[in-house]
This record gives C-alpha cells, structure tokens and sequence, in this order.
C-alpha cells in the first residue's frame, strides 16, 4: 500500500507491535476453564445441606492444610524455577523446577489418601447423595487439571535434561507456570466453597 | 486452481493432511452444508406429519427424533461450523496474514467438529436399526431433565447426544482460542484494532462468546453423563437434585449461543451493505460498541427461558428486562445499516437483497423477541407455536438468510467464478416467499394455542390451515435451496470469471488473488485506513486523510 502519507499510528517511524500469540491463547483457554469450573463451583455451592442422606460435609471433611501449603508453595518455587531460566542458570531452574514437581505430586498423594479414606473406607461415593456426586466431580475437575499441569511440568523437566530447554524458551516455560498459577488459583477458590463455607 | 479438479484419491488426502486456513474453511462450509441437507429433510418429515390433522406419516417417536435431530444439527453442526468456516477462511486474508495463529489446532478443531456430527448420526444405526429409526436422541435439544435421566431415556440415543455435544463444544473452543490470537497477534503493518473490517470485529465478540459459553455446556453434558452412568444425583429430583439446575446451565449456555450464531450474520451484513451502497459503514464505533454491548448483556439473560419454571417475580423481572435491554444496542446497529445505505448508490446485486431481507426479518424478529421477553406475554405463549416462529425468524431469517449472503458475495473469492445470478434471484425469491410462508402463520397458530412439539393434532381447534400454508412454504422453501445447490455446483464448472475483486469491494481479502494462493499475500500487505483497497484504487482521496 502508499505509505507515503501520515498513516496514522503506523508511520514508518513508530514501530508495529503486537501482543504474543501464545500469551493471548494461554489467557483464552484460562478463561475457557474458568467458565467451566463456575459451573461446578455454582452447583457444589447450589448443593450444600440439599442432600437427602449421610454423610454431611461436616462429618467426613477434613481441612487439607498440608496439602493446600504444598500446592501453594508451588506456585513459589515455579517463579523462581522461571527466573532462573530467564537468567541462563540451568541448575537452579532444574532445581526449583523439581520442588514444583514434587510440590505437586504431595498435593496429589494427599487428595488420593483422601478418595481411598472416603470410598474404600467411609463407602462414600459419587452416587451416594448429591454432595458426593458435586464433591467428586469439582474436586476431580481440579485435580484432573494437577495432573495435565504435572504432565506438562513433567515434559518440561524431561526435554530440559537432554538440554532442550535454553534460555530463550522462556516464554514456553513461562505459559506452562501461568497454566499452574491458574490450577493453585482455583484451588483456592474451591477450598473455600468446599473446605469452608461447605462444612 | 480450485482443490476440487484434483483427482479424488489425492483430493482427499490434500483435506486430511491440510492445516491450510483456507481448506479448512471450505471443509467447514462444505460438511456444514451436508448436515443443512439432512436437517432440512428432517424439517420437511416433519411440516409433512403436521400439514394435515390426524395424520399418520411418521409415528410420535420418529417425530420426536426428528425434531430433536433437525434442532440439535442446525445449531451445532450447520450453524457453528457455517459462522466458523466462514471466520476461518476469511478472518486470516481480512487482517493481511498468512493463517491462523495455531494451524494444527485449526485442523484439530474441524476434525473433532466432524467426528461430534457423526457420532451424533450414529446413534440412527442403533437400537432398532435404519428402518426403525434406530435410537436417534429424543429428548429435545434442550435435553430438559428429568426426560434425560436413565430411567426416562433408556438405550444409548442420550449418550450419543451428550457425547457429540461434548466433542463439538472442545472443538469450537479450540477454534475460538485459534481466533482469539489470530485477530490480536497476527494483524498486518497498520491495521489498528480501529482499522480491523467489522467482519473481523464481529468473529472476535463471538469467539470470545464461545469461550465463555461453550465451556458451562460441556460442564453440564459431563454432569449428565455422571448422572446417567455413575449413578450421580446431579438432576435425579428424587435423590435432592434439581431439574431446574439443568435448565439454568443448559440456558447459560443456550443464550449466549443465540447471539455465537446471530453477531456472524451481523458481521457478514455490516460488510455486504456497505460495499454495495458505495458508502463506509455508518458509525464504525457505535457497531463495534453495540456488538460488545449485545455480548456482555447476553451472558445475562439466560432465564427468559425459564419464565414459566416458577422462579421469584423479582429473578423474572430481572431477566425480562435485561432482556429488552438487548433491544438497544441492536436497534442501533439496525439505524446503522440503514444509516449506511441511506443516500448510497445502491447495486441491487444478490448479497444485498439477502442483506435487505435479513433488516426486515430481523426487526420481525427482535419485535417477538421483545414480545416474548415480557413475563406475563411468555406465561401465555411459552412452548407454543409463536416461540417456534420467533427463532425460526432470527435463525433462518436471520442467520441463514445472512449466510446466503455471504456464499453469493464471498464465492467467487473462494473459487474464482461467479455465482449464477439468474438462479440466484429464483433462489432468492422462492426461499424468501417459502420462508414467510412457513413461519409467519405459525405466530397466529401459537396465538391460538397451538403447543410445541406436538406430533399431531385434532381438526377442531382452528390450526388446520395454518399448518397447511406453513408446509406448503417448506416446498416453496425447499426448492429454492435445491436451486442454490445446483448454483454452487454448476457455476463451479461454468461460472464466470470472476477476477480478482469482482464487487469492487474495500476490505483486504479483495486484494488477493482469486482464489487465494496458498500464503494468501506474496508480500504482507500495509494499511493506512479501515479500506485499504479504496485507498489504493483513489490514491489522491485516501481514506486516510479524512481520519
């Protein structure tokens, strides 16, 4: 086209920037997921003290302190893990990237203890009333998405052991640690809807 | 040239293999049109059992079928794919880049779009097999519980719907994402969010409606699914669930969905108009507020359709007047088309007959809209006929007329020859006259009381030549998209050429070859203005000296 006129914010002087297509996609599909863990927040929410039969959120729950600080704490270490990559210091991002992980997997092991007690133990289950059948599936809902965030966690870790992760990846990196900021944040929320105003 | 005169073997392994924007947009359209055919004959199946009281053609669980069906196809498998397609082809070359943001997961999204409409009619091959029916969905495209609870639907006709809906919804998600970044990520030297084509505009308020959207449906449809074989209690009224629930996340869904398919017909009309009234869209701001307007406010209407669940009156009033909130911002964007061609040289061409008839039926439709939006009006007409006809009028009259707008305006782009104008015109009239025909006296037979879904009907209650008329327009109807095929393929083989830029249109995808090569631009284009080609054409009065 004739540039030979005042086009406007985009003269040949000022340059042409737009934001990165990966951070506006990571954004997106948080959104996406939001949406989709409303719905089960608002129906967990819509349940509480409408089941017809035991157990009460009250006699079964227990607050996951220990696993709520793992989870937390994870989204900690991964920040360092990415600085470290943004500064080139490969053995300190390995190093905080394996904290993550195994920050992640304590949370995981906790809420499988937790199922084991509940199903193999108490009998209750997805179909016992209605609050098994919201707690199930928010609580898998979320952990569901642990996992797909320690798969991701996992192939980062793998593929930089073999020295394909390289400072200039930080961007990648840095999307798999929003994806996992995301997960600590929901669980958050759903810690308070379930674990506190639940019980 | 065209994809099409390849020979077929190495035709379909080219559409396998493509991520090409382009291809995957053709294909969209193209399977879009496929299950536009097979709903139609289910629309026909089912005007034919209702053109005559007490009729026997099909029997009442081949009629519910057919309409859950007809309902569930044209919105998830010809409306989606149809807005996508369109956005997938043309979104790319209007912002002047080569393709989409993530052209796998491009692919990825149509695939699983074909696999959802196909696992959809599967379900046809089950239960009592293709002679019976098989065990197609019945239970409505709502799926209201408890109808969808095991002990109501037995056999797998449910699941199958559940898990196509499940399937189609990730895949349009993907797709919306695939937008998303496209528009704020790829665009051209100079094309400012201000500068973007309405079109463009549009495709971005409707993905980011999907994304808002999609997701409680699929949240819903995994509930259903956990009910249904977990044994869950999530509607089970019986066990302290909630059929209303159900309703409420299905419509949370539902409405917004509504405005994913119509802001498409919008974005197709505030293109066509303008170019064939030679003038610049009137109040490019005020459309692209409206459009955001009509996509926040519809995340907040979705109980009008519950009117009559008994919900609190202050919850009814609150959704019936945000409901006539919606009314506004498209009312302006209504003053704006008709702003626009206010004054203008109008070219009776095709695309803007199309476009013209969508203003009438649209303003039709947004009046029962408004109508129907008022409590105690739904309280007396909710489930009958008068609903049908009101989306009947929005989707075909609507989105569907818009669509028709866009294959006469955008096809010679997409295969380089003109639609026929003289089938285009008998397309056009007997669709329109079909149209009305159909729809306009189902207003009055739902005013007199004539219910939804019924399968068949006693001579006494005065509906009988209602129903006549409205399947005497389906043939009219009917005939019109049979000479709109005929049109699609013919003049792919004889049409005339059509050059380049054949509309002397404004917007970048003119500016291209026709067909587009596969990278779209030789060189990225530069833009100065929100018509880069009038620029170009009137280089001594550029659009951008006037802003």
């Amino acid at each position: 086209m004739s540039d030979d006129g005042p086009g406007g914010a985009s003269s040949p002087a000022t340059e042409w920037k737009l934001p990165s297509v990966r951070k506006v996609a990571m954004i997106s599909l948080i959104t996406a997921e939001s949406a989709l863990f409303c719905i089960f927040l608002v129906a967990y929410a819509f349940y509480i003290g409408k089941s017809l039969n035991p157990p009460s959120p009250k006699e079964i729950l227990e607050w996951p302190i220990l696993a709520s600080i793992a989870l937390l704490s994870s989204s900690g270490t991964i920040v360092f893990a990415e600085k470290a990559l943004y500064g080139g210091r490969l053995a300190r991002f390995h190093c905080w990237w394996l904290v993550t992980i195994l920050l992640g997997m304590t949370f995981l092991g906790y809420t499988a203890r937790e199922w084991y007690e509940f199903i193999h133990h108490r009998h209750f289950t997805l179909a016992t009333n209605v609050f098994g059948s919201t707690f199930y599936s928010l609580i898998g809902l979320h952990v569901s998405h642990v996992i797909a965030g320690l798969v991701l966690l996992l192939l980062v870790f793998a593929m930089s052991l073999v020295g394909k992760v390289r400072a200039e990846h930080h961007e990648h990196v840095e999307m798999v640690s929003w994806y996992w900021h995301f997960v600590d944040i929901v669980w958050v929320v759903v810690f308070v809807v379930v674990y506190v105003i639940g019980r | 040239m065209g994809a099409g005169r390849k020979a077929l073997p190495g035709l379909v392994q080219e559409l396998v293999y493509t991520v090409d924007h382009k291809k995957l947009g053709m294909m969209y359209l193209g399977s879009g049109l496929v299950f536009f055919m097979l709903a139609g004959i289910m629309a026909v199946a089912i005007r034919v059992q209702l053109a005559v009281p007490n009729n026997h053609f099909l029997n009442p669980s081949a009629f519910n079928q057919f309409f859950t069906m007809h309902g569930t196809t044209m919105v998830f498998l010809v409306g989606m794919p149809l807005i996508l397609g369109l956005a997938n082809y043309l979104v790319p070359i209007m912002i002047g880049t080569r393709d989409m943001a993530f052209p796998r997961l491009n692919a990825f999204g149509f695939w699983i779009f074909l696999f959802s409409g196909f696992l959809l009619y599967f379900s046809y091959l089950g239960g009592s097999g293709v002679y019976g029916i098989g065990s197609a969905p019945d239970v409505g495209w709502f799926a209201y519980s408890p109808l969808t609870a095991k002990a109501f639907s037995k056999g797998h006709s449910t699941d199958y719907w559940t898990l196509s809906l499940l399937a189609g919804g990730i895949g349009s998600i993907a797709t919306a994402i695939n937008l998303i970044a496209t528009i704020f990520c790829l665009r051209c030297r100079g094309m400012t969010l201000n500068r973007m084509p309405l079109f463009v505009w549009l495709n971005a308020v409707v993905a980011f409606l999907i994304i808002l959207a999609m997701p409680p449906l699929s949240a819903c449809q995994i509930m259903l699914c956990l009910d249904r074989y977990l044994g869950a209690k999530f509607f089970d009224t019986q066990a302290g669930g909630s059929a209303i629930l159900w309703q409420h996340f299905f419509w949370i869904f539902g409405h917004p969905e509504v405005y994913i398919l119509i802001l498409p017909a919008f974005a197709i009309i505030s293109e066509v108009i303008p170019v064939f009234s030679r003038k610049p869209i009137f109040g490019y701001p005020i459309m692209v507020m409206a459009s955001v307007m009509i996509a926040f406010i519809s995340l907040g209407v979705w109980a009008h359709h519950m009117f009559t669940v008994g919900m609190s009156s202050v919850s009814n009033t609150f959704f019936s007047a945000s409901t006539f909130v919606i009314a506004v911002p498209t009312g302006i964007k209504i003053f704006n088309w008709i702003g626009t061609m206010y004054g203008g040289k109008l070219r009776m061409e095709l695309p803007l007959l199309f476009s013209i008839a969508f203003l009438f039926q649209f303003l039709i439709a947004g009046l029962t809209g408004v109508m129907l939006a008022t409590t105690p009006f739904d309280w007396q007409l909710n489930d009958s006929y008068f609903v049908v006809a009101h989306f009947h009028y929005v989707l075909v009259g609507g989105l569907l007329f818009s669509i028709f707008a866009a294959f006469y305006y955008w096809y010679p782009k997409m295969i380089g020859r003109m639609l026929d104008g003289a089938m285009g015109r008998w397309h056009f009239w007997l669709f329109l006259v079909g149209f009305h025909l159909t729809f306009f006296p189902q207003h009055i037979m739902g005013i007199l009381g004539m219910p939804r879904r019924i399968y068949s009907y006693p001579a006494d209650r005065g509906w009988e030549i209602g129903n006549l008329l409205s399947s005497i327009g389906v043939i009219f109807q009917a005939t019109g998209i049979l000479i709109f095929l005929i049109n699609l393929l013919y003049s792919y083989y004889r049409g005339r050429r059509a050059g380049d830029d054949p509309w002397d249109a404004w917007t970048l995808e003119w500016a291209t070859t026709s067909p587009p090569a596969e990278y779209n631009f030789e060189k990225l284009p530069e833009v100065h203005s929100a018509r880069p080609l009038w620029d170009l054409k009137h280089p001594d009065e550029p659009d951008w000296k006037h802003n």
